[in-house]
């Protein structure tokens, strides 16, 4: 019995790279925040480069909170969105065309957003990565935290709850 | 609390870098409350499909009334912190819409400030979120 050859993979990376920036891409805020979002295998880092706009208090300085909070909220949201997406990318549900397309499922809805702050943050970049701790069909759980030098300072982390987009209409 | 202490909340918050990114207006303060608005924006868009404002923003919005909330009380002395904000979205915003945040200082000690905060859009009997948070109250 022949095994199918691996498929190349400059077309995987290809394939997995179309469908995070289609789906980062088409969001205004995350670009107005500026935020980035690194990808090893089907691993996210949210980046959250330093920018004059983002602070909110001027005197220390220190990055806004609400600043953070947003971060950590994209973060869990493009985190949810993209293991949803990954499943469909990869059995081939979704196509490279249909997302150059702009065929993008519908996002989640955020339920509510609880945000510890640990450190107030320093004028300089931000990471953050998120992990989903529950995905049901209706509603779904996600760990957020997001730190600057020293990952093990965190400067903040989030819980967030969620409702599914309906699966039924792509 | 006096005029000053007002003057000072409302310079303050005009100051924030990222309040002005976003358009905010400080249009009440004073005695532990505050009121903010933030216009529509496409830039703050958070779903393209629906056009509506990103959580992010309105969690944005929350936090700093919220702050500006507890530097108008007359027992907070000088600047503050979150320490920490939950936000519930009942519903997505109207797009098109400002969005006005007020929040309430309901309880201070002296070392924390308790915060309840409420985002509303042009139907006030229905909220957008709610938020409850508290503060560090500093300088004392």
């Amino acid at each position: 019995m022949a095994r199918k050859p691996p498929e190349p993979v400059q077309d995987v990376k290809k394939r997995r790279d179309a469908a995070l920036s289609a789906l980062v891409g088409g969001v205004p805020y995350i670009k107005f925040l500026g935020i980035e979002f690194d990808r090893r295998g089907d691993e996210l880092t949210a980046l959250l480069p330093f920018d004059e706009k983002l602070i909110g208090n001027p005197f220390l300085p220190a990055i806004h909170g609400g600043v953070t909070a947003a971060f950590l909220e994209v973060s869990a949201i493009i985190e949810l969105s993209w293991s949803l997406l990954w499943e469909d990318i990869e059995s081939g549900v979704i196509s490279l065309e249909d997302l150059q397309a702009g065929t993008l499922p519908r996002l989640p809805k955020t339920i509510d957003f609880t945000v510890d702050y640990m450190r107030s943050g320093l004028p300089r970049d931000a990471y953050a990565r998120a992990r989903v701790t529950r995905a049901g069909r209706r509603y779904a759980s996600v760990q957020v935290e997001a730190w600057q030098d020293n990952h093990d300072r965190p400067i903040a982390h989030g819980t967030a709850h969620f409702l599914m987009p309906r699966r039924d209409r792509v | 609390m006096s005029e000053r202490k007002a003057e000072f909340a409302k310079q303050f918050i005009n100051a924030i870098p990222h309040a002005s990114a976003l358009g905010m207006e400080l249009t009440q303060i004073g005695e532990g409350k505050a009121e903010i608005s933030m216009p529509y924006d496409t830039k703050l868009v958070g779903d393209p499909k629906t056009g509506v404002i990103h959580g992010g923003a309105v969690s944005a919005l929350m936090d700093t009334c919220g702050g500006a909330a507890v530097m108008s009380h007359p027992e907070a002395p000088a600047g503050t912190a979150t320490i920490d904000l939950r936000i519930d979205y009942m519903r997505p915003a109207t797009p098109g819409h400002s969005i006005r945040a007020q929040a309430e200082c309901h309880h201070i000690t002296r070392s924390v400030a308790f915060v309840r905060a409420v985002a509303l859009d042009e139907d006030d009997d229905n909220p957008v979120a709610m938020a409850t948070g508290t503060f560090t109250v500093e300088g004392r």
